[in-house]
Parts: structure tokens; sequence; C-alpha cells
């Protein structure tokens, strides 16, 4: 299992990316190998607000259906399209082309709840 | 529940399968992906690992006499060599559990799902009578799936029993890459395909002979994910989802496998009313828009619940979201127009007959 060491995670499997004022989400590698081969992706529209914990999207897959878990709180400022035509860029590139939406963060301080690659490796175990 | 393995466990950690906890059994969901493994098994060839299933020999003078009273098929039409799909039903009606029926020589072999094993045995029990014995070898008996139109085709390099006069649901006793096994021409996919029953000692060796022999015909090894939407497609009905003791025969669509003109067994009066007064069906439902119906979805009409989703999953064969569910009559005929509440949003969805998938190599 592949757990980059530059990513940030939450125990819904999912994964942040801290950029300069943008942060990059998506699910790990664990998440996709977990769901099997991914179908469909709901996500918000850009300019939607989501707060920490809550559901903004689902994920399906052939046998399962999952919601997505905010890592952070933020407003969205950017949803990977490509994944309409190509959901199985989840399956295939998690952490890169599978990402899911770009959130400009509304509380720094929810970052240091999230979990260090290290942590994540240990918690999925 | 202390996990069980099976006596091919060690072979799917090696092939990298996404091994889960299925019924108490240590099984691989998937290998490379669902819909890879079930495109191999429509198009070319898979091979299942099913040694979760139980199996039971039923023998002494009266056992025909007992499966006849305890099953809803007619096991007197059986002869040596056949096997028959069936069902044991509650005096209510309600199944106990699908099983298939093999007669060997002087005895018969039943398969139960696994998740059934302990309340089937207990059933069977409670209701032997005469001379009947009743053993659970299911610990002793590995068995493989090896399904798809080339299936044959791998499994004859194996064999001298000549693959092509066993017909569908029928069997024979021989050896598979040298080791005794009972070969059946039965499955759960709607493709051509062949069981191997052998000793939990030597299903390894099959294992690996059989996937030898299937690597230059695209033979892959398939998880309990594709088996799913590979049964899924055909309307194979799945215990503790399309049916279970809540459900009757009848309206489940296994009316074929009612015989309702042999003398008295279980369920038999349940049936005759039920047959008389069918309430609901489980049909096919296709959805005619972008979305995938679940186990438990509510099924509506004008705003009104008409039935409920039993299995559901996105079709790899179709490319489209396809359910199994009970809908009241008489909104259960094909062409209806039906909406799916899935996770609260409506979706249609359409009736069509059943089997989803329609160009199975089954009886090539």
């Amino acid at each position: 299992m592949n757990t980059p060491d530059h990513l940030l995670y939450t125990e819904e499997h999912e994964w942040a990316d801290y950029k300069d004022d943008v942060v990059v989400i998506g699910i790990t590698d664990y998440a996709q190998s977990q769901l099997g081969d991914v179908i469909f992706i709901e996500l918000p529209d850009v300019g939607d607000e989501i707060n920490l914990g809550d559901a903004f999207g689902e994920i399906e897959a052939v046998k399962t259906v999952s919601e997505l878990f905010a890592p952070i709180s933020g407003t969205i400022t950017e949803v990977n399209e490509a994944l309409d035509d190509s959901p199985e860029k989840v399956n295939s590139d998690p952490f890169d082309e599978g990402w899911l939406i770009k959130v400009t963060p509304s509380n720094p301080e929810e970052k240091d709840e999230l979990m260090n690659f290290l942590s994540y490796e240990e918690f999925v175990s | 529940m202390k996990e069980k393995k099976t006596p091919l466990y060690d072979r799917h950690i090696d092939l990298g399968g996404n091994v889960v906890n299925f019924g108490g059994f240590l099984l691989p969901t998937q290998y490379s992906g669902i819909n890879q493994e079930h495109n191999a098994v429509r198009s070319k060839a898979g091979i299942f690992d099913v040694s979760h299933m139980g199996e039971f020999i039923i023998s002494g003078s009266d056992a025909e006499k007992f499966l006849q009273k305890i099953t809803v098929n007619d096991v007197s039409s059986l002869s040596k060599g056949e096997a028959q799909y069936s069902a044991m039903c509650f005096k209510n009606g309600g199944i106990v559990d699908d099983l298939l029926i093999y007669k060997k020589e002087n005895v018969f072999m039943l398969v139960v799902n696994a998740a059934n094993l302990e309340n089937d045995l207990e059933w069977l029990k409670s209701h032997q009578e005469g001379d009947v014995k009743i053993e659970d070898i299911s610990d002793k008996i590995g068995l493989i799936a090896v399904q798809g139109p080339r299936s044959r085709a791998i499994l004859q390099t194996l064999t001298d029993t000549t693959l092509s006069n066993i017909q569908f649901y029928h069997f024979a006793e021989g050896r598979v890459g040298g080791k005794e096994a009972m070969i059946a021409r039965t499955g759960y996919t709607g493709e051509l395909g062949f069981e191997i029953y052998s000793s939990a000692n030597e299903i390894g060796e099959i294992w690996d002979a059989i996937m030898d022999a299937g690597t230059d015909k695209g033979l892959e090894p398939a998880g309990l994910g594709c088996r799913d939407t590979l049964r899924m497609e055909m309307k194979f009905a799945l215990y503790g989802n399309d049916i279970d003791e809540t459900t009757n025969p009848i309206e489940a669509g296994l009316g074929w496998i009612t015989k309702l003109g042999k003398a008295d067994f279980i369920g038999k009066d349940a049936f005759l009313y039920a047959k008389a007064n069918v309430t609901r069906r489980l049909v096919c439902l296709e959805m005619t828009e972008r979305a995938i119906p679940r186990n438990g979805c509510p099924i509506l009409m004008n705003d009104e619940i008409v039935g409920t989703i039993t299995s559901g999953t996105m079709s790899p064969s179709l490319e489209k979201g396809i359910g199994i569910g009970y809908v009241n009559v008489p909104f259960h005929k094909s062409g209806t127009e039906l909406i799916v509440d899935i996770r609260g949003k409506m979706k249609s969805a359409i009736v069509v007959k059943p089997p989803f998938y329609k160009n199975g190599s089954l009886m090539d």
C-alpha cells in the first residue's frame, strides 16, 4: 500500500495536501482498494462550503457506496471534472490524477487534527 | 466467531487477493478488480474458490423419501449422475435455504450456503426419520468453480473424462490433474462452467493445475465480488438478500423448482396458498438513468412504496445500474416504469424480463 509522506490523512481514509493557499483532497490508496472499481463520484459544486466531518459527496463502486467526509472546513475552489468520464483514476492514481476537490481552508487549526503518514499507516495496519 | 480459512487461503494471499471475512470464511472479494474478473468470466474463464459451501451426505434406504419430504423439488426424478437445484422450506413456506442435490451411487450430496450450514444441519436432523444418515463433510471437501466459455477447453487438458459428454446439471466422477474429483456442470454465473469437488487436502494441487492450464487461455482468478455481479446479471437468487425465511419460492420466481404435484412435503400447503394469492414478485429492474440501486432501497409508483430492492449493482456487462427486488402485483410486469429511492434521490427504472444478461455461454 502506498502512503505518500507529504500528505495528511483522516480516519475516513481521505488525504489532504496543503499547498500555499489551497488544500487538495482525495481518498487514499487503502480506501480505493477497499472500495474496488469506482464507477460514479458525486462531488459538490465550486463555491460550496464544506464543514469538517460532514458528508460532501459520494463515491460509488460496483459493489458498494461510500460517503465522502470533509477532512477540513472550507470553500470549494475546484472539483476534478475529469472523474466524470474517468472515475477509474481514483483506483489507478488516487494521490494524483484521482484527486477529488480543492478547498480554501476556513480554519487553519484543523490541520493539526490530521494524521501524518506514519500515524495513518499504523491506523490501517 | 473464529474466521475459517479455506484450503486455498495461501493461494489467495499469494495472488494478491483482497481477503475479507465472508460468512465466517476468509475469502477474496477481488484480485485484479471486479470488472476485469467479471469480463474474464463472460469472455474467457475465471476460477473461483467456493470451498466455503457446505456439503452433507444423505444416505440410508430412506434417504430419497426423506429428501422428497424436506426439499421442494422432485428428488425421485433424479438419476445417478444428475444434479438438481432445490430448496428446503418451513411449513409456512419461508425458505430455510436453497441448495443443490447431487445423486451419487447410493447417496445424495447436498450443497448448502455456508452461512446457513448449522441451521440446515439442525433442520435436517430434526426431521430425520427411518433409515437416514446425515453426515456433514464440509471441512473435508474443497470446491473450485471454473466458469466461462473457455472453461471446458481448459479443464479438458487435465482430465480423461470427456467433458462435452457432461450435460448441464449432470456430473461425473473422475480425475482432474491426477487427483480424484467430482466434476459437475453447475455454476452461478450463466456461463458454461464446472464445479470441481475434491478432498480438502488435494484441492490446492487441482487449483494449481487449472491455473497452469489456463494462463494462455485467459483464465483469471475471480473473487466474491464478481461472483455476485455475475449472478445478479442472471437473476440467480442469493440467500440472505433475495430469498430468506420471510419469502416463499413462488414469489421469488422459484415456482419451477417447487413441485406442487408431489405427495405431501414440508411447505406444500403454504405454496398452494401462495400460488393462488401472489401479492408480490421478485423482478429485474434496469435503471434508466445513471444510478445504482442497493439492497434495501424502496421502489415507488406514484409516490407510494410498492416494493424493495434486495440486490443491486452496477452491471459490468450492461454498464447500467441493475437491481433485483420484490414488487407488488400488478407493478411487477415487464415494461412497468418505477422509481427507486436511492438514499433519498428518486431515480427511474423499468421492469425487464430476466436475465439481464442474455448472451451467456451456459448451454454451449
